[in-house]
């Protein structure tokens, strides 16, 4: 692992749906082993600028680099291969309710990758012992809590190899006693050195286990540094006030 | 008394026709099984098509989808074993049933699996996608499963309706079960063969539509 080597860069991003523009001039660097987190106002295009890094939305226009290749050139025949690299976790799980969940992990091995299925099942196993759950590899994703449907989910894309990891409010459906389960998967994750760029609303989280903090509001990055920086010493009063407003919500909501 | 059971349920009578019928019968299900299963086939590859991204495609196959749901299918079967000989296209009985209720059942199936698929969540072939599968793969491996089974009671239902439309052929001299029972009737100048016909339909639909409302009920328990 190379800590100085870009896994992902975004260069002069834009985005824009009919007449609304939602992403202007987004430039974000992450470095190979980082995690990254991305947090913002609702409606700031965070998860749309996450979504454009696995072309699951077309960018209107700029750049987007991952592990080298500039995957905003790649013709839509060949977004497959390239979304293998690409892991993604979404905010509503969507585990495949038909299957079990060993099954849930193997089918992209299987079909994607094409790795024979008993590989792709000690490859499932594995992962699913990573993320804590082996001993629900039969069970259908209907018996799992919230919280163990996302970490399978994890598995999910983790059983791919891929070089970047795509969080987009992994936590935010869960009910809160959940939540840890899920950030501890995070955090390790981060130990073994996978990069990972997060969306998400958890500040305490964001401010103990992220590498650096990136700010968006309105279509572009505001502020960005250590959580130290973002959170401690806040530069710009969009920050200033986003900050006040999402720390007070428990005062708020007394 | 006797009179009406002499000409309804004259068991004799039934006996000496059963042969014939049961030939008949086994001509319903020989018909029902080509019928079904290109319907499902082509109504599946039709469905595909009306959800199709491709506009021309979707346009097609919505159109056509529409114009044979509301084409009456006796009107159809007359015309593809009658009328369609005029343009040098002459088709067994056989065929001419075949063809005319692919049409009509296929576009029927088609409504069906678009319904079962529109109704599910995006989010399903998003996590598919993101995970390297084609869209193809999506489509058979984690979209298509949780469709059918969403709409497996439609099928189940459209399967039914499928059998009593082969009775249509008797129209066309196809020899099946309604119109070995006719021919039956008018040879032994007696109603019975008619019933025992009505018997068998009977025997082989209310299992399906049994199972249809259970499964029904089952989904809304759900």
């Amino acid at each position: 692992m190379n800590a100085d080597r870009t896994m992902l860069e975004i260069t002069a991003l834009e985005k824009r749906f009919d007449q609304t523009e939602v992403l202007k001039n987004i430039d974000l660097r992450v470095r190979e082993g980082e995690m990254v987190f991305v947090i913002g106002p609702s409606g700031s295009g965070k998860s749309t600028m996450l979504r454009c890094c696995n072309r699951l939305e077309e960018p209107t226009s700029g750049a987007i680099m991952i592990d080298g290749q500039r995957i905003t050139d790649i013709p839509r025949r060949d977004l497959d291969r390239m979304r293998l690299k690409v892991g993604m976790v979404f905010q509503g799980f969507h585990l495949y309710p038909h299957m079990s969940v060993v099954k849930n992990v193997m089918l992209a091995q299987t079909k994607a990758l094409k790795r024979p299925a008993a590989e792709a099942e000690a490859r499932a196993l594995e992962m699913l012992d990573q993320v804590g759950l082996r001993h629900k590899a039969d069970a259908m994703p209907n018996e799992l809590s919230g919280g163990q449907q996302q970490r399978v989910a994890i598995a999910r894309a983790l059983a791919l190899d891929p070089k970047v990891m795509l969080f987009d409010e992994p936590t935010s459906a869960l009910d809160p006693e959940l939540v840890g389960s899920v950030l501890k998967v995070m955090k390790d994750l981060r130990a073994k050195g996978m990069t990972m760029l997060v969306v998400s609303h958890e500040m305490a989280f964001a401010r103990e286990a992220a590498d650096r903090v990136i700010f968006m509001d309105g279509g572009y990055v505001v502020e960005q540094g250590t959580p130290d920086e973002v959170f401690g010493n806040p530069k710009s009063d969009r920050l200033k006030s986003f900050l006040a407003r999402v720390l007070n919500t428990d005062e708020d909501a007394a | 008394m006797d009179a009406f059971l002499n000409t309804f349920f004259n068991f004799e009578i039934m006996a000496q026709a059963l042969p014939l019928l049961l030939k008949g019968a086994f001509m319903t299900l020989k018909l029902c099984s080509v019928v079904i299963l290109c319907g499902l086939i082509g109504g599946l590859g039709l469905a595909l098509a009306a959800l199709s991204p491709n506009k021309l495609l979707k346009w097609v196959s919505v159109v056509w989808i529409d114009f044979f749901r509301a084409f009456p299918p006796l009107v159809l079967l007359v015309f593809v074993y009658s009328g369609l000989p005029f343009a040098g296209i002459k088709m067994s009985p056989f065929m001419a049933v075949v063809v005319a209720f692919f049409l009509n059942n296929s576009a029927y199936f088609a409504e069906v699996f678009r319904a079962g698929i529109k109704s599910i969540p995006r989010g399903q072939s998003e996590a598919a996608r993101a995970t390297g599968l084609s869209t193809a793969q999506a489509m058979f491996h984690v979209i298509l499963p949780q469709a059918v089974r969403n709409v497996l009671p439609d099928l189940l239902s459209n399967t039914v309706e499928v059998v009593k439309l082969t009775s249509l052929a008797s129209v066309v001299s196809l020899s099946e079960l309604l119109y070995s029972a006719n021919m039956a009737r008018s040879v032994t100048y007696n109603a019975s063969p008619l019933v025992l016909a009505a018997g068998l339909y009977l025997l082989v639909l209310w299992p399906l539509v049994r199972v249809t409302s259970r499964y029904q009920r089952g989904l809304a328990v759900n």
